[in-house]
């Protein structure tokens, strides 16, 4: 999509090293410098974090509501897939 | 008090002082969202600088007049900025060239600043340089992006620059409050930093594919408080409140 502000990007903050990087908005840019800049300025005011991508919405792929069925009901009731099935050894503690 | 100091000081409050007051202006009318809010982070940016500069001021001169008097309760001949950061914002091209000149002189003047042997304008100009540098990228790639645009951004850009050229001689003027300082490793030396600060805008020029103006005649007269038409409207806006209601809280 786009008009007169440019094409739409997407944000994510890393807010600490090591974290991952959350979606937190989008934004209007004419490129990738611009966008940086702008995520920088919108999403970053209050110290919300210490890296940033963005990434042009069309570049994203996504699935749709028609998708959720086969996609996502299939895991429904395979409970055997949580990892809930083992004892941990008191000696490694919280993971 | 010290009299040069003091006077050093508000030079350096006044321009960031009034250089924020006229970016604020663009609040709520940027192109689009997301530059309205980018100049407003920068104008914010600059009264945090002004507001720290000011309440130094007002310390070095010992009277009973805090950062809000200085700001608020001065006429337009007791204003020490230079005359660029007062000149009407124009056109988007013009506000833009108008904040990259004065960005690429802020990272020259803070970096040499924060060596000044006065602990409170190195703490002050620390602080700033990581804002200014933002600054700069920032207006210097919309410099380009103007520029290096359509015919017509082109064209405004350039328009911009020649007529904000005369402008740009009197950030490098020094008088005897300047030497004074220097003697004392607390100033700048502003004629040091101008073969950078060409350099720097020489080659964004180039880039931005802009002529640069000859330097013919220079405007002077901010530093000692004689200013272009424009300062006097800025004020009675920024002034009036306070004026009007002196002791009002909020």
């Amino acid at each position: 999509m786009s008009d007169s502000q440019g094409p739409i990007w997407e944000v994510f903050v890393q807010k600490k090293a090591g974290q991952p990087f959350v979606h937190c908005g989008s934004l209007h840019a004419f490129d990738k410098e611009m966008a940086l800049q702008n995520a920088r300025d919108l999403y970053t005011r209050r110290n919300e974090g210490m890296s940033l991508w963005v990434v042009l919405s069309s570049a994203i792929v996504s699935s749709s509501p028609e998708d959720m069925g086969p996609f996502f009901e299939p895991a429904n009731d395979k409970v055997y897939r949580h990892p809930t099935f083992y004892q941990i050894p008191d000696a490694i503690g919280h993971m | 008090m010290n009299k040069e100091l003091f006077k050093y000081t508000l030079r350096l409050a006044d321009n960031a002082l009034v250089l924020g007051q006229r970016l604020s202006e663009w609040t709520g009318h940027g192109p689009f969202l997301e530059e309205d809010l980018a100049l407003t982070n920068i104008a914010l940016d600059t009264f945090g600088t002004a507001t720290s500069l000011l309440e130094y001021a007002s310390r070095v001169e010992g009277a009973d007049r805090n950062e809000d008097s200085l700001a608020y309760f001065r006429n337009e001949r007791e204003f020490y900025n230079t005359l660029l950061v007062e000149q009407a914002n124009g056109d988007y091209a013009k506000t833009i060239v108008r904040q990259v000149l004065v960005d690429a002189f802020n990272v020259l003047l803070y970096t040499e600043l924060s060596k000044s042997k006065d602990e409170t304008l190195s703490g002050i100009a620390q602080k700033a340089i990581k804002e200014v540098t933002y600054h700069y990228r920032h207006t210097s790639s919309w410099v380009i992006r103007f520029g290096d645009g359509t015919e017509e951004s082109n064209k405004k850009a350039q328009e911009a620059l020649n007529e904000l050229w005369r402008f740009t001689g009197e950030l490098f003027e020094m008088d005897e409050v300047e030497e004074e300082l220097i003697k004392k490793g607390i100033a700048v030396d502003l004629k040091a930093l101008q073969p950078k600060w060409e350099k720097q805008i020489d080659e964004l020029l180039k880039k931005a594919i802009l002529k640069k103006p000859e330097n013919s005649f220079m405007q002077t007269g901010g530093k000692k408080g004689i200013h272009t038409e424009h300062l006097g409207f800025l004020l009675a806006e920024m002034q009036t409140l306070p004026r009007m209601l002196p002791n009002a809280k909020w």
